[in-house]
């Protein structure tokens, strides 16, 4: 009931607001990639962005930790701008906002532990012995402590896909940025990712989270955003996107994904 | 449609045990059948190979042992039937140390030991990576110098022959031999793998300026062949010295080898550096290691891996080029041996000579090449 509570106060408005994109507008080259986008993500709220292919979903969340330039409009993290300054952009990615790639991208040449303590050790200059420990700690959350001093290449997808979740968290973010987590993975191993990330939500994080994975949306969602052709189509609460969706082009993506 | 019925096919099942092979893979019969017999082209192949081989292998080896002499003291002792072994005993340490003081062989000697004892922990697995990246970067910046200034000795103490001061002065005119062979292709390596690898980040580099000048060098060192950077180095490079200044002609060597290697290094890595994914440079950015963080510790390492055949192959040729020093008048290996065979006690046993040359250049070559495959293959076990 703590949870409804908290989910009042930032659809009021008042609540703190971990990233706020206003008039966002990016292109490569002379394709126009993003339009007009504002959103902003208040503490403690699960966003996810769903929408067809190339229609700007991870060129979006990229943006929000400057994997992508963007050329107009501004995003700002914990109040800080994402803009050309060096130091700006060291504050936002050192423990502000955590990542997790579609493909894992763990670092194969270092063992699952390594990969935990590595930015730890160099990015918030903790010791090797907090690191290990802050690494363990989060390891045995995601539920593959066993695993830790084996190579990423030893590990299932699903493994090496909650690894990676476990190094995000290690840098205590305050928002965590999802790109189509589990659609590399093999069927069966989807729901070990997703049982994660549920319980990631259940804890309060704050989640920007692109996925098809419209189960996991219903259940943790506070808001769905539809993206197409560059644009927020529609965005609604989770109940009311999937029954009464106001957009056209929304009710069609969800009829396809859902019909199979 | 045609209604089949499984039911007969499916209460028949039963799990069937494991069974062998009716056809032994691992025997010698069926290897051959496979591999040397297998057809009529394949068997007449094989035959005419065969016969190839036992007429070499049989002309090598009588020339080499069994028609070839092994004791004696001059070349009086040889018929010229076969090899004459007594020539390279009677020059071995000539060969090995050039023209270096008899009486002083115990300094180089203790440079290879030091060697020995500094790379046997660097390949030894059971020490901590740690220790090991210590020994590693002891062997790449310190020993060198260390060996340099103990084979050069102390330049105010001069030599006398009969009883020299053991850290007596021993200019570099009188080095030579395969101890010049081996430091050309050991400081050729470990100087040049250094600049290689700054000169690839540099012509990947985002800023203009400094891959602008990478591109530029590299381009220019690997667009001309070593001999001709040689003779640069001895003729060209005085020119940009201030007069008197007498620049030593190992030295000139040196540098010119290095240019060339390094260029060639820094291809190298870079093709390495292009083959890790994006994402890894993603990851690393994102968890907010900066671009020596992520350089050093992500996306480096990962490259080296990758091209350390590559690496291990250029370093081979290196080695096998420095034989060219001897057109700017240094004695490697090679032009000692010519020169000894041009001895009027010793008149025309270059074979012998060359023989004995081509061997030692093996013996380094491919236990580099062996080094190189066994790092390979550990390395690979890590593959995703
Ligand atoms: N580096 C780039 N240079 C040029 N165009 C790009 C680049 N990255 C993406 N695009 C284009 O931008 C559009 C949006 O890409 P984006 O990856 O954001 O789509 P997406 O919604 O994440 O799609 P998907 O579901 O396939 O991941 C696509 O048309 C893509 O081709
Ligand atoms: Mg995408």
């Amino acid at each position: 009931m703590n949870k409804s509570n908290a989910n009042k106060t930032k659809s009021g408005g008042a609540g703190e607001l971990i990233v706020e994109i206003s008039n966002l507008n990016k292109w490569f080259g002379s394709f126009h990639v993003l339009k007009d986008i504002n959103l902003v993500v208040g503490k403690g709220e699960r966003i996810v962005i769903c929408g067809p292919s190339g229609s700007g979903k991870s060129t979006l969340i990229r943006c929000i930790n400057k994997l992508e330039e963007y050329q107009e409009g501004l995003i700002k993290v914990d109040n800080i701008p994402v803009d050309d300054n060096v130091k700006n952009i060291a504050a936002i990615r050192s423990g502000k906002v955590g990542m997790v790639f579609q493909h894992f991208n763990l670092f194969p040449h270092l063992k699952v532990l390594d990969n935990l303590t590595i930015a730890q050790k160099l990015v918030l200059h903790r010791d090797q012995n907090e690191a290990k420990e802050v690494a363990m700690n989060y390891l045995t959350r995601v539920r593959i402590a066993d695993q830790a001093n084996k190579f990423p290449g030893q590990l299932s997808g699903g493994q090496q896909q909650r690894v990676a979740i476990a190094r995000s968290l290690c840098m205590n973010p305050q928002v965590m940025l999802f790109d189509e987590p589990t659609s590399a993975l093999d069927p069966e191993m989807i729901s070990e990712v997703l049982d994660v990330m549920v319980e990631l939500a259940e804890g309060g994080m704050t989640m920007v989270c692109v996925t098809h994975e419209m189960g996991f949306a219903r259940k943790v969602a506070d808001c769905i955003c539809f993206m197409d052709k560059g644009q927020i189509v529609e965005k609604n609460t989770a109940k009311k996107f999937f029954e009464e969706a106001q957009n056209e082009r929304t009710r069609l993506f969800l009829s396809q994904i859902i019909s199979h | 449609m045609v209604e089949r019925n499984y039911q007969a096919e499916n209460s028949a099942f039963k799990e069937l045990p494991d069974r062998q092979s009716p056809i032994k893979e691992t025997s010698i019969g069926y290897w051959m059948r496979a591999n040397l017999f297998s057809s009529f082209t394949s068997l007449l192949l094989t035959l005419i190979s065969l016969f190839i081989i036992a007429v070499v292998i049989w002309g090598l080896l009588d020339w080499t042992v069994l028609k070839a002499t092994w004791t004696g003291t001059t070349q009086d002792a040889c018929d010229r039937e076969g090899a004459c072994w007594i020539f390279i005993g009677e020059k071995f340490l000539n060969f090995i140390y050039g023209y270096y003081p008899q009486l002083l062989y115990w300094r180089i000697n203790l440079v290879v030991i030091l060697f020995t004892l500094l790379i046997i922990p660097v390949t030894l697995k059971r020490i901590a990576l740690r220790k090991r990246l210590l020994y590693g970067s002891l062997l790449v910046f310190v020993y060198p110098v260390i060996g340099a200034a103990l084979i050069l000795g102390v330049p105010s103490i001069t030599c006398n022959v009969s009883d020299p001061h053991p850290l007596c002065y021993v200019p570099t005119t009188k080095w030579g031999g395969l101890m010049m062979t081996l430091i050309l292709s050991y400081v050729g390596i470990v100087v040049s793998i250094p600049i290689g690898i700054l000169l690839a980040l540099g012509r990947m580099s985002n800023m203009p300026v400094i891959k602008m000048l990478s591109i530029i060098f590299i381009e220019i060192c690997r667009g001309v062949p070593l001999i001709t950077i040689l003779f640069m180095a001895s003729v060209v490079l005085p020119i940009f010295l201030p007069p008197g200044v007498e620049f030593n002609k190992l030295v000139r060597a040196l540098i010119g080898i290095i240019f060339f290697q390094s260029a060639y290094y820094a291809e190298v890595v870079r093709g390495g550096l292009q083959a890790i994914p994006k994402g890894q440079h993603e990851a690393a950015d994102a968890a907010g290691l900066n671009y020596t963080q992520k350089t050093y510790y992500i996306t480096l390492p990962q490259a080296l891996k990758i091209v350390i055949p590559s690496i291990v192959g250029t370093s081979i040729s290196l080695a096998k080029d420095t034989s060219l020093v001897v057109i700017i008048g240094l004695f490697d290996v090679l032009a000692i041996v010519t020169t000894s065979a041009a001895d009027s006690n010793w008149l025309g046993f270059d074979s012998e000579g060359y023989v004995f040359v081509a061997f030692i250049f093996w013996v380094f070559c491919y236990s580099m090449s062996r080094y190189s495959y066994y790092l390979e293959r550990k390395y690979g076990i890590q593959k995703h």
